[in-house]
């Protein structure tokens, strides 16, 4: 394995620093986690991603001390956290609403914390400034929270809870609050300090986005369950199952019946139309339930029969969703289903030659979709 | 916005008359050099000298200040507590017992109260002095307290407390350094309004109190029995002045402190 890569997941002699070992909650009749198992290493920037109440923000709670699992273990370092109230964990949170304390300046809610320890004065003023130059703060540490602007108030939240050098920090939805271009800016800013620092970040956002920019791996969560654990890239491409397709990006979704060939599955979807041709790892018996999914922009769309691709159908162009760097066709088959092919808009607007209810051909190779059994 | 119709200056004139003349009438007189009440001489302040030379009045003002101070002071302590619990601790059975127990005292008739307190103290062989007017003031004064400082818990951000805890502090010492300062302004202004209640409260100080402690309201309603004279105006004039002066700085700093919870709160939701 290359060293270059960051993996230490795939690494079995690699000691994992948080470990949730068969948790359960509940609040009451809900099941907010249910039995769940998952490791975390040293170093990652996991991401928690799932949509509101699938239970992403109660394993961040417990792990800061605030929730206690019902049922199973949490370990963090090999130690078992039951016992052990939030504020003697060496874990930090930055808070969705930043939580920061308005009647303390900016120099004083990053401070904060290190008082606590008992430390000395000059060595919490240096660590301070340490903070504040970290997050280029340094003008504003007489401040008070209200005197300054979201973006700012921020990355005060970010040095406070970095300030007593945490094993692991957890960010609740950190940058829900700031507007689109802010937000795209401070996740670079993030990682950057998460490699400086060298600290272990969970995040929870239901932003698939920022999941797919900021983190070294992926959890999927619904209804108090994992459903897949990889890195973006894996997620994206891979997807294990057709909630997890749909909920990262953009997904065309054929279901039918498999027809296992040797590598390649094929899958009866629609009478009178060719089986779709696709290739896995997974085993499909003949007649199972199956789900092809493909996302937009690995369909490609012609006016003329494409020749050599594995899979083609005719359909007739529906709408079509301008959105400058690329286009998103939808295309409507015989069948009644609707199939969005995407292409990047490089010619300009006045070249194209496909508009809405053009006869066109949408096609994709062997290899461009995945095969799911759920 | 102008709305100024004859009928709306005709109401507000009436309104405000019946509130504030005979308090104005009583300010007036105690201004009034003749020895006769409600007969005008002309200005003079010598009722005000005559006042300061009494020493019945002065000992009675001592012991109204000292038990204005105590009990407002343990009120507060004890109704800052009771809030804090019913607005923290969610929801447990009973909860609205508790915060309707808590309340209740509110709009209990002052004369039952009294009453209750006294036999109380009868029951348990307490010597009716200081000590008992100050357990009764605390007794009816905290749950104003308490209600002035649940208001503002209310909508106080827990993660704030939270925040505290994951940055080390204790329980204690999150609520001393972060939820105490934050809250300032609500216990302040629930003190003074302890403060000013036990300061003109004549009911349950007289059931409560023995031969040895006379708070002011007792001494005056005492002494206007023996018939009104300019020196009671003199004094009521002054305790109109502390009250008016306590409930003023206890509504301002409400009034500031709400503005200041609107701006935190919108930050929170929506930073700029």
């Amino acid at each position: 394995m290359s060293q270059t890569v960051f993996s230490p997941w795939e690494d079995p002699n690699e000691k994992p620093l948080i470990q949730f070992k068969n948790v359960t909650k509940r609040f009451g009749d809900f099941i907010a986690i249910d039995n769940l198992t998952q490791d975390i290493f040293a170093k990652e920037f996991f991401a928690l991603l799932g949509p509101s109440g699938c239970g992403k923000t109660t394993m961040m709670r417990m792990l800061a001390g605030f929730e206690a699992p019902s049922q199973g273990q949490i370990f963090i370092a090999g130690q078992d956290m039951a016992k052990i109230p939030p504020n003697k964990r060496a874990v930090n949170m930055m808070f969705q609403s930043y939580a920061l304390f308005p009647h303390l300046s900016v120099w004083d809610n990053i401070a904060f914390g290190l008082k606590r320890e008992g430390k000395d004065k000059e060595t919490v003023a240096a660590r301070v400034e340490e903070m504040l130059r970290l997050t280029r703060l340094s003008k504003f540490a007489k401040r008070k929270p209200h005197q300054i602007s979201g973006g700012q108030r921020q990355r005060v939240a970010l040095a406070r809870s970095l300030a007593k050098a945490p094993k692991l920090l957890l960010l609740d939805e950190p940058l829900g609050a700031l507007d689109k271009k802010l937000r795209q800016d401070t996740q670079f800013e993030l990682m950057d300090i998460q490699e400086i620092t060298g600290t272990t970040f969970v995040i929870v956002t239901h932003d698939q986005e920022e999941a797919m920019t900021v983190a070294s791996r992926v959890a999927v969560m619904d209804e108090g369950q994992i459903i897949q654990v990889a890195t973006p890239a894996q997620i994206y491409e891979a997807p294990n199952s057709v909630y997890v397709a749909d909920f990262i990006g953009d997904v065309n979704i054929i279901s039918g019946r498999a027809k296992p060939n040797g590598e390649k599955v094929a899958t009866q979807w629609a009478e009178g139309q060719p089986d779709i041709i696709g290739t896995t790892a997974t085993k499909f018996d003949t007649g199972q339930e199956i789900h092809f999914a493909i996302r937009p922009e690995k369909v490609a769309i012609s006016t003329d029969e494409p020749q050599d691709a594995a899979n083609k159908v005719r359909g007739k162009v529906l709408d079509i969703a301008y959105l400058g760097n690329i286009s998103t066709y939808h295309v409507e088959l015989p069948t009644g289903h609707v199939i969005k092919a995407q292409t990047a808009n490089t010619r300009r607007l006045s070249r194209r030659q496909i508009t809405w209810e053009d006869p066109v051909w949408i096609s994709w190779t062997d290899t461009a979709g995945v095969l799911l059994e759920r | 916005m102008k709305r100024f119709s004859w009928f709306n200056a005709t109401s507000l004139t009436l309104g405000f008359a019946f509130l504030y003349v005979p308090m104005i009438i009583l300010v007036f007189y105690s201004f009034n050099a003749s020895k006769l009440v409600t007969v005008w001489a002309g200005f003079s302040t010598q009722w005000y000298g005559e006042l300061f030379r009494n020493e019945e009045f002065l000992n009675a003002a001592w012991v109204t200040v000292n038990v204005a101070v105590m009990s407002s002071t343990i009120a507060t302590a004890l109704g800052t507590m009771a809030a804090y619990v019913l607005v923290r601790a969610g929801r447990f059975s009973g909860r609205t017992l508790f915060s309707g127990m808590i309340y209740a005292p509110l709009v209990m008739p002052e004369v039952i109260t009294g009453l209750s307190l006294l036999l109380l103290f009868i029951g348990i062989g307490l010597d009716r002095g200081v000590l008992t007017i100050v357990l009764a003031h605390t007794t009816f004064s905290m749950c104003y307290v308490s209600v002035v400082v649940s208001s503002r818990l209310v909508s106080f951000d827990q993660s704030l407390e939270e925040a505290a805890l994951d940055l080390g502090c204790s329980p204690f010492e999150a609520f001393r350094l972060v939820t105490l300062p934050i809250i300032a302004p609500a216990v302040i202004s629930g003190w003074l309004l302890a403060f000013t209640l036990s300061l003109d409260d004549l009911v349950i100080a007289s059931f409560t109190t023995g031969p040895s402690a006379t708070t002011l309201p007792i001494k005056i309603f005492s002494a206007v029995r023996l018939g009104v004279s300019p020196e009671i105006n003199a004094l009521s004039t002054i305790m109109i002045a502390i009250v008016t002066v306590g409930v003023i700085t206890a509504s301002l700093i409400t009034k500031q402190a709400a503005v200041r919870q609107a701006r935190d709160e919108r930050m929170a939701e929506r930073p700029a």
